[in-house]
């Protein structure tokens, strides 16, 4: 796929001489792994992608598909195993290209201008106009009738037509006609009518020898489109059929455990009654003493849920000596750690209220509770008085739970607080969780990982920002938080 | 802090003075006064020590305001300081009008003129969510108008008694430097030792992070723009009292004057770290290196140049060093 290198007019022949058939495989990936030191996102994956293959990728979250369309397309390299392109060195030259949820789309430049950014051959004074015309074209052969302008700024459209302006380009001819469009997520902010168009779309490139990856938790576009469906678990393919020996029901259980693991620590949790210390228009209820999971895919509006619930019963303004409630954070960088401070400070932050008098700290107090801290929860570190990056992640983030769990607040609310922390730690968080819920604490907790979410009270699932089901033991099952997590709606 | 407490174990006790950022402006400060004593074979260093401390009692207290605002993080500036001194000083001097014994009264017109200067910055800031260097600059040219209207290009002298005091001296020590230590100490206290001093770094850190820490991030920002403009008018109106009456430009060279102190003082420019007794070191500084340089008889041109340089040379020294740690 070298010849790609003329101006403006060589690239509309390129359409033309599309329909070359090759049956060797686009990609084939032999054992690949990908490991970020010790987390295994990717363990050992065989695959290999076709001419003509629709490739359904389903799983949870954290499962690995996003890994996987990484090492797929050249964003990063294996750990181990090999990636091999028949017939080309590397994914640009084999026609590899992804279209990614998150938009990647320049705001401030115009449609054809981004077709641009990811065509690097252009040359010549009128290329705006040659980029007009291909994204037109590619445009008008996908979603014909769309009535995007390629002049106009990407920051002016909604964020529907872009989507469709990403995707576009995804299959316009860049210098390599496209051969295997990655596409992750694509129709989350479509209507039906678009996203049919781009099923359509679809079936008509693989019936032209072209290959798709397609990433959805649609389930019935999935079933709608797909030739073949892997579904990802813990970093490995757990199944790998044609798209007509799967059902609904043994997908969404391929993706979960084994529907016994689930059962036991709910049974173990007992009813509340207590009173409803909270209560928010989208129906988030939480009773004293409650541990309340919230769950569904990432990105769902549950984190955004959490903050808003946070910052609506805190001030901008006063901070009481009596807060009600308190937050841990995740994405520790961007929400929780104090980068230029010790142990200490990031510790006591949240409870300075409780150790002062009149505005003065009192610092053996406050050392005495930190010191108190560190030793319950296990913080790795001969003196608190330490810089606080000096501590590894999992230890940053139990710096965050002391902060919260030392304070009197009634309410904790926890926004994915595991990431990052090892197995053992999590088994002594869960029993400190327990124990100062039997006290009469309630906690809010978000999780990427069902398991956790599987040890509540109660669970809320969402989708689309909304609460799409509430669940009560016995029915807090990996099975009936997937149901929820995703679209069962049947193809149309 | 944790600069000090990651010292204290390095063991050595000149690793752990050479990590503190202080230390290089105050050396700085040193180096300059015995350059120039060095020239006059060491005489006249009580005058030239008097001199440093009484021009550099001015730049301490809006160096230190200004070391507020860059502490709360990145884009937190605050641009009106010579207007507010201006119209602080304007106004107090008009509302004393050389009566004796008006000294007081004319501090709290000063005081309630900065006030108000830093309740309408925080005001732009926080209600119509403007750049703080954007609002802060606008604003000071509003302050500056005001005491263009108000001054009529009159100089109305201070009462004798306040310009005694102004240019007066205790224990051998300038009347303003002392005032400018006491504020120095009350901020060292109010950052190191009270839960406001907390917040104010844990904000400048990450505002995001510290709002959900439970900080009251914008009580936190309110406050220190105010803070700020009381420093400003209060330098303001000492300085008119100083040199005998306010004049229109009397704030223009603490502008620039106001950041690079909090620069060579050591202060991190991205905000969460403040240095009290850096910012006075680099006040001195700033004097001594141009009186050093004047006393070698530099031309003007040659000697703004030079200053530049001294000046990004401390900075580049300082913050290579801590970065090593």
């Amino acid at each position: 796929m070298r010849a790609g290198k003329p101006a403006c007019a060589p690239f509309l022949e390129y359409e033309a001489r599309m329909s070359e058939q090759e049956s060797a495989p686009i990609v084939s990936l032999t054992d690949a792994a990908k490991h970020f030191g010790p987390v295994r996102a990717l363990d050992g994956v065989s695959l290999s992608v076709r001419p003509g293959d629709c490739l359904g990728l389903v799983g949870h979250n954290g499962a690995g598909k996003s890994t996987l369309v990484y090492l797929i397309n050249g964003g990063l390299a294996p750990s181990s195993g090999e990636i091999a392109f028949p017939g080309a060195t590397e994914a640009a030259d084999a026609g590899v290209r992804s279209v990614f949820q998150e938009l990647s789309l320049c705001p401030n430049l115009t449609v054809a201008e981004n077709l641009r950014v990811s065509l690097r051959d252009m040359k010549g004074a009128s290329w705006r106009r040659t980029a007009g015309d291909i994204i037109t074209k590619s445009l008008d052969q996908i979603f014909p009738g769309h009535g995007i302008d390629p002049n106009a700024e990407i920051d002016s459209l909604p964020i529907a037509e872009r989507q469709m302006v990403e995707i576009a380009i995804g299959f316009a001819p860049r210098g390599t006609k496209a051969r295997l469009v990655i596409l992750d997520e694509p129709t989350s902010s479509l209507d039906a009518g678009i996203a049919e168009q781009l099923l359509t779309h679809i079936k008509k490139f693989c019936a032209d020898g072209g290959a798709v990856i397609f990433i959805s938790h649609m389930l019935g576009e999935v079933f709608e489109v797909a030739s073949r469906i892997i579904v990802l678990k813990d970093g490995g393919i757990v199944a790998e059929r044609p798209t007509a020996e799967f059902t609904r029901r043994g997908l969404v259980e391929a993706m979960g455990h084994v529907a016994a693991e689930g059962t036991e620590a709910a049974a173990s949790a007992q009813r509340h009654t207590g009173e409803i210390v909270i209560q928010t228009e989208q129906g988030l209820t939480a009773r004293k003493g409650e541990i309340v999971g919230l769950s569904g895919l990432a990105g769902h509006g549950q984190a955004a849920a959490l903050a808003k619930l946070y910052l609506s019963s805190s001030s901008n303004w006063r901070a009481g000596h009596r807060p009600k409630c308190v937050f841990v954070a995740g994405d520790r960088p961007r929400d929780g750690v104090l980068p230029l401070w010790s142990i200490l400070f990031n510790m006591s932050i949240s409870l300075l209220r409780q150790v002062d008098a009149w505005g003065w700290i009192d610092r053996k107090a406050e050392r005495a509770k930190s010191e108190e801290w560190k030793r319950r929860i296990g913080i790795r570190t001969d003196d608190v008085e330490n810089p606080v990056l000096s501590l590894s992640g999992g230890n940053q983030q139990k710096v965050l739970f002391a902060r919260a769990l030392a304070s009197t607040a009634p309410v904790v609310i926890m926004d994915d607080p595991m990431r990052g922390v090892d197995v053992g730690t999590k088994q002594d968080v869960y029993a400190m969780l327990r124990e100062e819920a039997s006290k009469g604490r309630t906690f809010l907790w978000y999780s990427t990982e069902t398991e956790e979410v599987c040890q509540c009270d109660r669970v809320f699932v969402f989708r689309n920002g909304e609460i799409s089901a509430e669940l009560t033991p016995p029915n807090i099952t990996e099975e009936r938080i997937l149901e929820a997590s995703f679209h069962m709606q049947e193809a149309s | 802090m944790s600069a000090q407490s990651a010292s204290r174990k390095s063991g050595s006790s000149l690793a752990a003075l050479s990590s503190r950022p202080w230390i290089w402006s105050w050396t700085a400060a040193a180096l300059a006064f015995s350059a120039t004593l060095w020239l006059t074979s060491g005489r006249g260093a009580g005058e030239l020590a008097y001199a440093a401390l009484s021009f550099g009692a001015f730049a301490a207290i809006v160096g230190l305001g200004q070391m507020l605002v860059i502490t709360l993080g990145p884009g937190n500036i605050d641009l009106s300081v010579p207007a507010t001194m201006t119209l602080a000083a304007t106004l107090a001097l008009r509302a004393m009008g050389t009566e004796p014994g008006t000294a007081f009264y004319g501090l709290a017109i000063a005081l309630a003129t900065g006030l108000g200067v830093g309740m309408a910055n925080y005001a732009l800031i926080f209600l119509l969510r403007l750049p703080p260097i954007i609002a802060t600059l606008a604003a000071s040219l509003i302050y500056q108008s005001i005491a263009i209207w108000s001054n009529r290009g009159l100089r109305i002298k201070p009462p004798e008694g306040l310009a005694d005091f102004s240019t007066g001296r205790f224990l051998h020590i300038p009347n303003v430097a002392w005032i400018a230590l006491g504020l120095a100490i009350l901020l060292w206290i109010l950052l190191e030792r009270m839960t406001w001093g907390r917040w104010l770094l844990a904000t400048g850190q990450n505002l995001r992070a510290a709002r959900l820490a439970g900080v009251p991030v914008e009580a936190v920002r309110a406050a220190t723009y105010i803070t700020v403009a009381l420093f400003a008018s209060l330098a303001g109106f000492l300085l008119a009292s100083f040199s005998g009456g306010a004049a229109l430009n009397m704030g223009a060279e603490y502008l620039l004057m106001s950041i690079a102190v909090v620069v060579i003082g050591g202060c991190s420019v991205a905000g969460g770290d403040s240095n009290v007794p850096g910012v006075w070191g680099a006040a001195l500084f700033m004097f001594l290196v141009v009186s050093m340089l004047n006393s070698y008889g530099t031309g003007a041109g040659v000697r703004l140049v030079l200053t530049g340089s001294i000046i990004i040379a401390i900075v580049i020294a300082a913050s290579t060093r801590r970065s090593k740690q």
